[in-house]
């Protein structure tokens, strides 16, 4: 077997080729009700901000199907650890927080960037903008990055955020979450969400987590507890795997 | 489909703590030669300016190649080409902008060339999933008539996707609602 190495300029574009033929052209369009309607009326900041005019189709040619690059050149060393990026440890419930990133037919994304940030232990945002009295921890920054491996898997260890008040309505608290952002492989499968603990007493009072009407679809942004995950004197381990949009029947015409 | 999506949620107002960075905004190199600026206002139905928005673009470069993790569209030929841009601030007053060239034309549905443009993504809070729109660019008038994107948006409507020249490149604003409303896509 020939090894051809040093020569980047000769193999790199014969395996974006064969990338190419093993990456979707076309994905699935998506239910109405995936995702929650843009305007909510329990969600007061909807109101104002959601579009009137019916949204236009947009046909997916090369510019939806394709997607950055920003991987590794974003994720430095301490990144997918918040316990681990100051002087001291942070205030909290240590935790581990793992899974894996696939899309609609199950396939694992290799390579695709995670990012996350969350409210500390006492339910406090390092932001400007976040005056509720509670504490600031001089440990924690909380945002995280990483990339996920071969399998699709990720893992961040951090502590457990805490759950804080909002001005939506009167003694409005929002459930512990934490804010997640995936980039996919293509623009199409461009994700924004939050993953919730499971068995928060404030769930059903929460209309950012109600937006989602569909109960199955509510469920599925809720990690799980894992004793098997969990580390002995160390960490509890939370578990939440994600689905991207998948690849659709339709293939990309390419022009002649 | 075997496993419906993950359902999206909105950035809310504390994004800024983890995802813009310094050099988020240029989708080239800062320093490119014949790099354009970009920029607008995002405002509310009430024509409110959104202060806690977040922008992300992605293009292809000047020759229509993306710089793309798979290698769909072929390489991009400019050196250190992103294509991808994030804007957003902790303490912003409702503008955007993105450093980047303008795109080259790329082909579209059946053997249609499409005009320049840019797929865009805007997040805020309140916005429970994001409003994808594309910038056009005003001075394209002929590949513009040509869109077939463009053409399939009422012609009265077609403005709120064209990027006017100004002094240091393109102005684009987003209104999210109202009059001018931006036209925003289901993809």
């Amino acid at each position: 077997m020939n090894v051809i190495e040093h020569d980047d300029a000769s193999t790199a574009p014969a395996r974006r080729d064969r990338d190419a033929a093993q990456t979707p052209t076309s994905y699935e369009r998506e239910p109405v009700h995936a995702h929650p309607p843009l305007d909510d009326a329990g969600y007061k900041s909807t109101r104002l901000r959601h579009p009137r005019t019916p949204l236009v189709y947009l046909p997916q040619t090369i510019t939806e199907i394709t997607g950055p690059q920003l991987g590794p050149q974003r994720v430095s060393e301490n990144d997918h650890d918040l316990t681990a990026q100051h002087a001291g440890e942070p205030i909290g419930e240590r935790i581990t927080v793992s899974g894996r990133v696939f899309d609609g037919e199950g396939k694992p994304l290799a390579g695709t960037l995670v990012e996350i940030w969350q409210a500390n232990s006492a339910g406090r945002y390092r932001h400007r903008w976040d005056r509720w009295p509670a504490p600031l921890d001089p440990n924690f920054s909380g945002a995280g990055r990483t990339v996920t491996d071969a399998e699709g898997r990720y893992r961040f260890v951090t502590i457990k955020p805490g759950p804080y008040p909002w001005g939506n309505h009167h003694n409005a608290w929002r459930p512990a979450h934490i804010h997640f952002s995936l980039l996919g492989r293509a623009f199409v499968q461009r994700l924004v969400t939050q993953m919730y603990f499971p068995g928060d007493p404030l769930h059903p009072y929460d209309p950012i987590f109600n937006s989602v009407r569909d109960e199955r679809a509510r469920e599925r942004m809720v990690s799980s507890f894992s004793i098997h995950g969990t580390q002995p004197n160390w960490a509890a381990a939370y578990e939440f795997d994600i689905y991207l949009r998948g690849p659709g029947a339709t293939p990309f015409e390419e022009a002649h | 489909m075997i496993f419906p999506t993950t359902p999206s949620q909105t950035v809310g107002p504390y994004f800024a703590i983890g995802l813009p960075w310094p050099e988020g905004p240029y989708a080239v190199p800062p320093g490119t030669p014949g790099a354009i600026r970009i920029s607008g206002f995002v405002y509310d139905g009430d024509g409110d300016t959104v202060p806690d928005n977040m922008i992300e673009t992605w293009q292809a470069d000047t020759e229509g190649r993306f710089a793309d993790l798979y290698g769909h569209g072929g390489p991009a030929r400019l050196d250190g080409f992103r294509g991808f841009a994030r804007c957003g601030y902790e303490d912003g007053d409702g503008s955007y902008e993105i450093i980047t060239v303008k795109p080259g034309r790329v082909p579209g549905p059946g053997d249609a060339l499409q005009a320049p443009h840019i797929d865009v993504s805007v997040f805020a809070r309140g916005l429970l999933h994001r409003c994808v729109t594309r910038i056009y660019f005003a001075d394209e008038p002929e590949a513009n008539a040509a869109d077939p994107v463009l053409h399939s948006v009422p012609a009265d409507r077609r403005e709120t996707l064209l990027a006017q020249p100004a002094n240091d490149g393109y102005r684009f604003d987003i209104r999210l609602q109202g009059p001018g409303e931006t036209v925003f896509f289901a993809l």
